[in-house]
């Protein structure tokens, strides 16, 4: 039997723009077990990168509970959320998000500072060879490709052995190819490794690899046929 | 990799920015630091020229005491007479250490300054201005054969200067005399360098003036007497008595007010330098928005965020402050030739002296400034909150 890592019940994220109340998550029930690998899909505006905000405790709930590793999560304050995601939540962002100023094992380096671990060069080598980038290490993100740069963004998540990675469209910005070399770094991670994987992507070819589909909709989650992606 | 290297690689991001920042903090600490210097060296120089002098009360004809100052610092200035009676008849006072008589004679030489034109000075004396001076020492030849002789003592800059040496003949224009080099003193840092010295009888004689002096040094036994020995010489007629503590303070009187205008302006560069600070390093933490989410999305605390902004504030103001001190060292000459040129007076010797305690002091002072000027921008970047930092700087 499958530990539940993350579980939601009428999860709920409002936003107040001037006198308008936007539900951009609303009433979600999930639950997540470890070693999963989640595709959240959904039309642009659907919720799927609010959800994952919070699920990553990047986020606060504005009603319903929300628990991560047994704990609730729900009425946390951010001094705390930093401390639950630090060495524990891995994150992939769509525009990479690396710091332009550091190399690619810098950047590493830098997600282990603060996650108060040991900067192993030996384990870093490894982990950048297991996303194909051993030889890129000493270059900076202007000097890489896309796709380089999101697997420096995957070994930055990854360094710090994280219990699951939240990637946010991570293949939003490549092309093709290099978003199937991506996907496929996850689908080895996921099965060698057993990491827990949550994952948005407008990309139906991509989403139908994970082990299951969430579809949302307007903040809903709601049946394939009703998400009006396809 | 620790905060200190991402705080140094973030800031050659911008690098001329960056170089500009540091430039502004420069200039403001080479303005502190010269001040300071400028306040040292005056100060320095002052107590030097004034205790150089030998003496602490200088009588001299009545008239401006600011004109008695200058003739006693510059060795030159309003030149009143006193009749010589009175110089023998404080000389037998006992509460008298030692006293020298002087007589300060200007003359105007078309030859000097390549041609310009400028004034020579002179100064007739007798021995005993040389026992109330022991550390004056001759560069080279003697002292006057006898206080009648045609002869004359160079300063060590005006020897110079006029490229004699002993034995030259020299010419005292407008008086068509000529006066026999006799010897030439040693640099001393006082106003004794630029002058020409004459046997106090010769001078007298050649400037038409017998029996006449425009001032006496005097050195009392005891200091405490001073007050005692000004009333007693009051009633004397056609003279006045000045202390060079006097002197001393009323000049620094005079400088501190200056110096107060100058601080007031320096302080203003630096506030200037520390806006600019800010100003630069808010804007660096606004362009680099997402990136301080995603640090915090990825376990960097409140204060790791605030140490990385504030030691990059702290790295530019202590590069402005190193790069101030040197061009305060390297520019130090320049400053003290300026000063020379606008200052009233201005003591002899170096009028700007950067000591290493000044370094030191100034060096600190910029550590502060980045500390203070790294508050704001620090605690703006790390009360981003991770997730509205990320969506902004997308």
């Amino acid at each position: 039997m499958k530990n539940i890592i993350i579980k939601a019940a009428g999860l709920t994220k409002i936003y107040v723009r001037g006198t308008e109340k936007v539900y951009a998550v609303n009433g979600v029930n999930l639950e997540i077990n470890d070693g999963d690998f989640v595709a959240l899909m959904g039309p642009s505006g659907s919720g799927k990168t609010t959800l994952l905000d919070l699920v990553g405790c990047l986020d606060s709930v504005s009603s319903g509970s929300l628990e991560v590793f047994g704990k609730d999560v729900s009425r946390v304050k951010e001094s705390r959320l930093v401390g639950l995601r630090r060495g524990n939540i891995g994150f992939i962002f769509q525009d990479f998000l690396l710091i332009p100023s550091l190399t690619a094992i810098e950047n590493v380096e830098l997600s282990l500072y603060f996650a108060r671990r040991p900067q192993d060069k030996k384990k870093l080598l490894g982990l950048f060879k297991k996303v194909g980038l051993g030889h890129r290490i000493n270059h900076l993100p202007k000097e890489m490709s896309g796709g380089e740069r999101q697997r420096v963004a995957i070994a930055r998540a990854l360094a710090v052995s994280p219990k699951f990675l939240i990637a946010d469209e991570p293949t939003g910005n490549l092309d093709t190819k290099s978003s199937q070399e991506i996907f496929d770094i996850f689908k080895s991670i996921n099965k060698d490794e057993g990491l827990t994987i949550i994952l948005a992507t407008h990309n139906p070819k991509l989403g139908s690899q994970a082990d299951r589909i969430v579809y949302l909709k307007d903040g809903k989650t709601v049946l394939k046929e009703e998400s009006s992606l396809y | 990799m620790n905060l200190f290297s991402v705080a140094l690689k973030n800031l050659t991001r911008k690098k001329v920015r960056t170089a500009l920042t540091i430039g502004g903090v420069a200039i403001a600490i080479a303005v502190l630091v010269s001040l300071w210097g400028f306040d040292t060296g005056y100060q320095m120089s002052l107590n030097n020229d004034i205790d150089k002098m030998g003496y602490q009360i200088l009588v001299t004809a009545k008239g401006c005491p600011y004109e008695a100052a200058t003739l006693m610092l510059q060795g030159g200035g309003g030149l009143r007479y006193m009749n010589e009676d009175v110089y023998k008849k404080i000389l037998s006072d006992t509460r008298v250490d030692k006293i020298t008589p002087q007589l300060v004679a200007t003359a105007y030489d078309p030859e000097k300054q390549a041609g310009r034109g400028g004034i020579s000075l002179y100064m007739g004396i007798d021995k005993s201005y040389i026992i109330l001076k022991p550390w004056s020492k001759f560069k080279s030849g003697k002292w006057f054969s006898s206080e009648d002789a045609n002869e004359a003592i160079m300063g060590y800059e005006v020897a110079e200067y006029e490229q004699r040496s002993v034995g030259d003949k020299i010419l005292i224009p407008g008086r068509n005399e000529v006066l026999t080099v006799a010897g030439i003193f040693e640099r001393n840092g006082t106003q004794d360098d630029g002058i020409i010295f004459l046997p106090l009888n010769i001078a007298q004689k050649i400037f038409e003036v017998p029996d006449k002096l425009t001032g006496i040094g005097i050195k009392l036994k005891d200091m405490g007497q001073l007050s005692k020995f000004e009333e007693d010489l009051y009633n004397e007629p056609g003279i006045q008595i000045i202390s060079l503590a006097q002197v001393k303070g009323t000049i620094l009187n005079l400088v501190s007010s200056a110096k107060a205008m100058t601080n007031s302006v320096a302080l203003i560069a630096v506030i200037i330098a520390v806006i600019g600070v800010v100003n630069t390093i808010l804007m660096s933490v606004f362009e680099r928005t997402s990136e301080i989410g995603v640090m915090k999305a990825i376990g960097a605390s409140r204060l790791d965020i605030f140490r990385i902004i504030w030691i990059e504030t702290t790295f530019i103001c202590i590069f402005g402050g190193i790069l101030g001190n040197i061009i305060a060292l390297l520019g130090g000459k320049t400053i003290e030739y300026i000063l020379k040129s606008v200052l009233p007076y201005a003591p002899k010797g170096h009028l700007v002296i950067i000591t290493p305690h000044i370094l030191a002091l100034s060096f600190f002072g910029a550590v502060i400034m980045g500390l203070v000027a790294g508050l704001y921008p620090a605690f703006r970047a790390s009360s981003m909150k991770p997730i509205e930092a990320i969506r902004k700087g997308e």
